[in-house]
């Protein structure tokens, strides 16, 4: 199959998928979590660009190592999270320049969709989607607990679950979105789009598929836009979504 | 437990992080009783609530009536601005009301009795409401699925007198149309004498408890709140 449709298929699945999950994490206030797991990653990207295999598959257990690290330490010290998030991710950025080699440094840090390959496209979409069913399902469990989780729990719903579950989802998305992005740049891949949604709608449903179209549009026309200047499609996919963001800023509703 | 009693409490005792917070408690609630709980900050009476809705780990005996439907109204909610939600979205969000299938027209008949009567209310951005406004949603909310009981946390805490007044005059209505068995944490004294049926006057353990005019004496108070307190009950003629 065409490189270029392959990397323009995956892109608007991770990207879309991103952006929808997104709106969920900027409401708990959790952008930047999304990018501190990127960096955690990069350790694993390496390894992945060494030995030649899909850097999703080497990024995946390092977020959840991280997950696993930051909610352990959060037990132990009682230190705030997002300390403790820092703390996890510089060690593991570190870690990455120790084995990552120079030539490698640039593709690791920001991405390079060009290189993804038919079983690693098939099985992103897959879990894209898979991600995009799970959140749809806990999403309205998400947002009330998220405004109150006395109310949510006299609801019934067990807070605990779903919360391991959204953080599950986060590490799919974050592994995945390094293929377009890199360890760098995921933070944005979930908070720009979402952030340019709630600019520009009047509810919650136009707010969450506002991010998920966003998302998507950002990587279509960020790929694009790669085909045609040859820069990083990655940079490129960032920089559209902030300017959807800055147009969606002129077309602000409150 | 009899027919009527709709909640019994036996010794009941809750602590957190070593503290007692209460201690011995016990008490029944009636169907189609008001029972305030009565008490000084940091009497515990947020964590009885918490407790009998089972948030929290607690020793003794909390018994329901069987299948009761319980409505909680929180105190203090912080209102998100983070999230763009409409009141028919919020409303969405209940899974109770979502298996009662509850379309727009039971949201709109259930805003009307805590007097929400705008007609473009529902795509009405939640964050975009007075205080009093959103506690009036709140207790719209916990109506929703038809509870049987409603458990409402300082419900004027933020509000003007203004919106107090018509708050409990909501609780009033919500009383007589509903036939709603209510408890109701407040430190406000005019309005157990307005509501109460009960009162238990809260304070780590109960230091009175039983029907509001023969429990709310000043020594009782004072015991409660430290010092002196006159409260003189307004006899309307």
């Amino acid at each position: 199959m065409n490189q270029f449709i392959l990397s323009l298929v995956t892109g608007i699945f991770i990207g879309g998928v991103a952006g929808y999950l997104g709106s969920l994490m900027v409401s708990k206030r959790m952008a930047l979590v999304g990018g501190a797991l990127g960096h955690l990653t990069l350790p694993g990207i390496a390894l992945a660009l060494i030995y030649g295999f899909d850097v999703s598959l080497g990024a995946l257990p390092l977020v959840a190592l991280g997950i696993i690290l930051i909610w352990l330490f959060e037990i132990r010290t009682k230190l705030p999270t997002e300390a403790l998030t820092a703390v996890v991710f510089a060690s593991g950025v570190a870690v990455a320049f120790l084995i990552l080699p120079s030539e490698k440094t640039v593709t690791a840090l920001i991405g390079d969709i060009a290189q993804v390959e038919l079983y690693g496209a098939v099985i992103s979409i897959i879990l894209a989607t898979i991600v995009f069913f799970v959140i749809r399902k806990i999403f309205s469990k998400m947002v009330l607990s998220n405004i109150s989780e006395d109310l949510a729990k006299v609801q019934g719903i067990n807070v605990k679950k779903y919360n391991f579950i959204f953080l599950a989802s986060i590490a799919i998305i974050v592994a995945l979105g390094v293929k377009i992005v890199g360890g760098l740049l995921t933070a944005a891949l979930v908070a720009i789009p979402a952030c340019a949604a709630r600019n520009i709608s009047r509810n919650l449903f136009q707010y969450t598929y506002g991010g998920m179209i966003i998302g998507a549009a950002s990587c279509v026309v960020g790929i694009l836009l790669f085909k045609l200047t040859g820069f990083s499609a990655g940079p490129l996919v960032i920089l559209t979504s902030t300017l959807f963001f800055l147009i969606s800023m002129i077309f602000k509703k409150d | 437990m009899n027919k009527e009693t709709i909640l019994k409490v036996k010794n009941l005792n809750v602590e957190l992080n070593n503290k007692k917070i209460i201690e011995n408690l016990s008490f029944e609630v009636k169907e189609k009783e008001t029972l305030v709980i009565l008490g000084p900050n940091g009497a515990g009476k947020t964590v009885l609530f918490r407790a009998l809705l089972g948030l929290l780990p607690h020793r003794g005996e909390i018994q329901w009536q069987k299948e009761v439907k319980i409505g909680y109204v929180p105190t203090r909610l912080s209102l998100t601005k983070e999230i763009p939600l409409t009141i028919k979205e919020f409303f969405d969000l209940k899974p109770s009301t979502k298996n009662m299938a509850m379309g727009p027209k039971e949201i709109i008949e259930v805003l009307r009795t805590v007097g929400m009567v705008d007609s473009e209310i529902l795509e009405k951005r939640v964050a975009f409401l007075s205080s009093g406004q959103f506690q009036r949603l709140l207790v719209a909310w916990g109506l929703a699925d038809n509870p049987q009981i409603l458990l409402f946390d300082e419900p004027m805490s933020g509000i003007d007198i203004r919106g107090q007044e018509s708050i409990y005059n909501l609780l009033e209505k919500l009383r007589e149309e509903r036939n709603l068995t209510i408890l109701l944490i407040t430190h406000d004294l005019s309005i157990v004498y307005k509501l109460a049926d009960n009162v238990i006057c809260l304070n780590k353990k109960a230091l009175c408890q039983g029907p509001s005019v023969e429990v709310l004496t000043p020594q009782h108070l004072s015991k409660l709140y430290g010092g002196e307190i006159k409260f003189y009950q307004h006899k309307h003629t």
